[in-house]
């Protein structure tokens, strides 16, 4: 590609985004389009565009999962990795894929068409198998599907032109309460809580106890009071639609289904916070999304929801952007967020200073889950007193939660806090349960003697994944593929997390190879407790939790992978003779040493 | 006005408000190791060699602000065995041979890990594939050693006024990276006498053609241990 064609993308790219730095990720994301990927030629003309340093242009693609500095093929296809992938046959139908391709995974095919990898979770748990294609996601594989796939990709059709059923995801309800069965119309959220008048709202808000639904559970009027009272007159409300917790998917359904009620959401936290801007931070695995998001934007800024004097009132002027994230489960992280907002790297940064305060380009900013802010809409259509009804002690309200795995109703379920995790295996059909994994990869193993406890903040919270293992299932796989994933997208910052989860997996694979020793288990449990402890955010102190839980709750799954019940072997006799035997092409018994007549395997 | 204090095991340390926990230790003599952290900057916070432990939870003693009355554990065989495991990821995620490396002596790493007493690397060794960069006709590059403190990001940014430096990747493939397209740091702005060539830790900004001047046996940290030359009296000739 001549130098001339990419200034001349630059160009365009630079009149569509503004020559604001901050949008350098969406630029980079936009600018990808072209080719499928950032030739160097293409960052070293957008760096001089912007007057940035080329290697912070390099470092915000290097960063991020779906930018590539090298080529990667006409057609990228990645597929979701998660356990539950897994569980409904991923692995098979990448195989498959590969040899219809005929590539290996990791390359880029020959003729440059094609490559094939696996990703992170891509919120598609209910109905996997998934992958991406050029990030554009495919859920439900099964064979037919992935054949249909290699013709297409054969015959070099545009991505546009591909059936676009193959693009729909289902949105698969299981259970409706409070939420996701409010029928109110857009608009009449935001009509009652101005009404009411900002302080008014903010009391109801108050009374709701309504707790943030993102993970940490912070109570959201609070963050919402600190943010008003940042002396800094602009503020800014942040909509946290990451979603990278493997196995959580209900925020794309009620951005798909319910879309109307987290903008309104937002109106509202800039209502009550006196912010005019908001951004939904999107990640990039739900791209499928926004064309629908984008219309009901300009639906709502038609109908006089968005943009200046909302709803009649001089001086309440508010409108939201849709960021795109590309693939960083950290991310998520609020701090690490906002980064990645300004168009950096996503390190989470040091706190204090707390969001509220200093937050996007250092003003004010709330940050709120997709689920916390649609729940707003009910505080101000019923009262905060209503909302507080229902649920605990310390969790008022329901929780909407992401059911995948072994049942046989996969999807989201609405309940109230407090049900139990029984209550929620009965009603997903589930049986010979083994384990359950509340709160994905970062959450909590629950083993059955456990099936009695509360879904809810003072029991077992969660940010609302739910996956289900049932009595087939090996635990320690589930842990290992759980603590790949967290070594795959530790941010690099702190030393803990960026060497520790390298570590832990290596351990963990070395057990999967059944050549784990009881030394490893004790090195396992210390890293665990040094990720615990000495971790920069949430990500490597999480990092952990499936292995500490799985050797406490399902040891003998561990010890299974032990090669010696006693004694740790320096290195492995019989594997260092696997290079003679491949030279000699033996493979007979007398080219194997007996590795441990006695173990106690 | 007498000043608020805290208790650093068990000794009283003064603090002006808003200073941070390592800052207000080293103003009164008390070393708290630190590998990223640099008085001439904000604190980074990255390489958690400086955790020490305040009401049971164990923080980042160059980003977190004192607070009167504060009890902090830093030199006490549980964080010391923290900061040893830090160090042993530190030496098995990059390629250290010691006695080979123009730096010997004179880096902070080193110097540190025998501080700390560590005698073993402990953890498998990484061996990364991190090619050395000698384009530059007075300094050389070698990665290898590189622990991530940001230091030279940060001095070539903010004293230098340029952007030699910058990261890229993520996770433990995270790498420095230079602001050419060649990839190369003859095609930059660089000089030798910028401060981000003088800044460096551990070995990878090294100076060509002065290899060995001091002799191995002589250098910084063969005079005396880390933990006296860090605080601030002699911080200048680090
Ligand atoms: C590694 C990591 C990933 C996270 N991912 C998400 C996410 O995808 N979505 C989310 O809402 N919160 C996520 N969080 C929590 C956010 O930091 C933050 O607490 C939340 O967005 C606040 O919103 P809430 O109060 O409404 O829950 C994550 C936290 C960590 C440490
Ligand atoms: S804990 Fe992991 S993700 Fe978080 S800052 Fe440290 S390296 Fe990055
Ligand atoms: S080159 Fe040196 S100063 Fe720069 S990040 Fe690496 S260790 Fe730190
Ligand atoms: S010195 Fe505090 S984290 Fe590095």
């Amino acid at each position: 590609m001549a130098l001339g064609a990419w200034a001349q993308r630059v160009d365009e790219t630079l009149t569509r985004f503004g020559r604001r730095p901050e949008y350098l990720l969406q630029m980079l994301i936009a600018l990808q389009e072209h080719e499928n990927w950032l030739p160097p030629e293409a960052l070293t003309a957008l760096a001089a565009a912007l007057d940035l340093p080329r290697a912070r242009v390099e470092g915000v693609v290097g960063f991020y999962s779906f930018l590539h500095a090298e080529p990667v093929g006409q057609y990228r296809l990645l597929f979701s990795d998660n356990i539950i992938d897994r569980m409904c046959g991923s692995e098979a139908l990448m195989a498959r894929l590969c040899h219809s391709l005929w590539l290996a995974p990791g390359q880029v095919s020959e003729d440059g068409l094609a490559s094939v990898d696996v990703t992170s979770c891509t919120g598609l748990g209910d109905q996997g198998p998934a992958m991406l294609v050029n990030g554009r996601a495919i859920a439900a594989l099964n064979e037919d599907r992935i054949d249909i796939i290699c013709e297409l990709i054969r015959q070099k059709l545009a991505l546009d032109a591909w059936p676009v059923e193959l693009f729909q995801f289902e949105n698969t309800i299981q259970q409706r309460d409070a939420l996701l069965s409010c029928t109110a119309l857009p608009g009449d959220a935001l009509r009652a809580a101005i009404a009411m008048g900002r302080d008014a709202w903010l009391s109801q808000m108050q009374a709701s106890r309504l707790r943030g639904r993102g993970g940490a559970g912070f109570t959201t009027a609070v963050k919402w009071l600190a943010c008003r009272d940042a002396p800094t007159v602009e503020k800014i409300v942040v909509c946290n639609a990451d979603e990278g917790e493997p196995g959580t998917f209900k925020d794309r359904v009620l951005l798909d289904a319910h879309a109307d009620l987290v903008f309104e959401g937002m109106t509202l936290a800039a209502w009550a916070v006196g912010a005019r801007r908001g951004f939904l931070y999107l990640r990039g695995e739900y791209l499928n999304l926004r064309p629908a998001l984008e219309a009901t934007l300009a639906r709502r800024r038609a109908e006089g929801w968005l943009g200046a004097s909302i709803g009649g009132v001089a001086g309440f002027d508010f409108d939201i952007e849709i960021h795109l994230g590309a693939g960083a489960y950290v991310c998520g992280e609020e701090t690490a967020l906002l980064e990645s907002l300004e168009g950096k790297r996503g390190t989470p940064r040091i706190r204090p200073p707390f969001p509220v305060t200093h937050g996007y380009l250092g003003l004010p900013t709330v940050v709120n889950n997709v689920e916390t802010l649609a729940k707003c809409c009910l505080i101000a259509l019923h009262g905060g007193a209503a909302f507080a009804a229902t649920g605990t002690a310390q969790s008022a309200g329901t929780k909407l939660l992401s059911v995948s795995g072994d049942c046989a109703r996969p999807g989201i379920y609405e309940f109230p806090f407090g049900v139990t995790v029984r209550q929620v295996l009965d009603a997903c059909g589930a049986s010979d349960t083994l384990a359950v994994q509340v709160g994905g990869a970062a959450g909590i193993t629950l083993a059955p003697y456990e099936f009695g406890r509360r879904v809810a903040f003072e029991d077992v919270p969660t940010a609302g994944a739910f996956m289900v293992f049932n009595d087939t299932r090996d635990m320690f796989e589930v842990a290992h593929n759980f603590v790949r994933f967290f070594a795959h997208e530790s941010c690099g910052f702190c030393t803990p997390c960026r060497v520790g989860t390298s570590l832990l997996a290596g351990t963990l694979d070395k057990l999967a190879e059944g050549k784990g020793s009881p030394a490893d288990l004790l090195e396992i449990e210390d890293l665990d407790r040094l990720l615990k402890q000495a971790s920069h955010c949430g990500l490597g102190s999480a990092a952990p939790n499936p292995v500490i839980d799985g050797l406490q709750k399902f040891r003998p799954a561990y010890e299974r992978h032990l090669m010696h019940a006693d004694f740790s072997p320096a290195f492995d006799l019989d594997g260092a003779l696997r290079r003679a035997r491949q030279i000699t092409g033996r493979d007979d018994a007398g080219a194997h040493l007996p590795q441990q007549p006695e173990a106690s395997r | 006005m007498s000043r608020s204090t805290f208790l650093l095991d068990g000794q009283s340390v003064p603090f002006d408000d808003g200073q941070m926990i390592l800052e207000a230790a080293r103003a009164a003599g008390r070393y708290i190791p630190h590998l990223c952290w640099h008085p001439d900057f904000p604190p980074h916070g990255s390489c958690k060699l400086c955790v020490v432990k305040v009401a049971g939870r164990h923080v980042s003693a160059c980003a977190t602000p004192a607070r009167a009355g504060a009890e902090v554990e830093s030199d006490t065989p549980e964080i010391n065995t923290e900061r040893r495991t830090l160090l042993q990821m530190l030496f098995v995620e990059g390629n250290h041979f010691c006695p080979a490396c123009e730096k010997s002596g004179d880096c902070q790493l080193q110097a540190m890990a025998y501080d700390l007493e560590m005698t073993t690397p402990r953890f498998r060794h990484f061996f990364p594939d991190r090619p050395v960069d000698a384009s530059h006709p007075e300094v050389l590059l070698d990665f290898n050693r590189c622990i991530y403190c940001e230091l030279c990001v940060r001095a070539s940014r903010e004293q230098d006024g340029k952007a030699v430096f910058a990261l890229t990747g993520r996770g433990i493939n995270k790498k420095l990276a230079v602001n050419a397209e060649s990839g190369r740091l003859a095609d930059t702005d660089f000089a030798a006498d910028d401060k981000a060539a003088r800044i460096c830790p551990v070995g990878v900004i090294l100076k060509k053609r002065v290899g060995f001047a001091v002799p191995i046996g002589e250098r910084t940290y063969d005079r005396a241990p880390l933990h006296e030359v860090a605080l601030p009296k002699s911080e200048g000739d680090t």
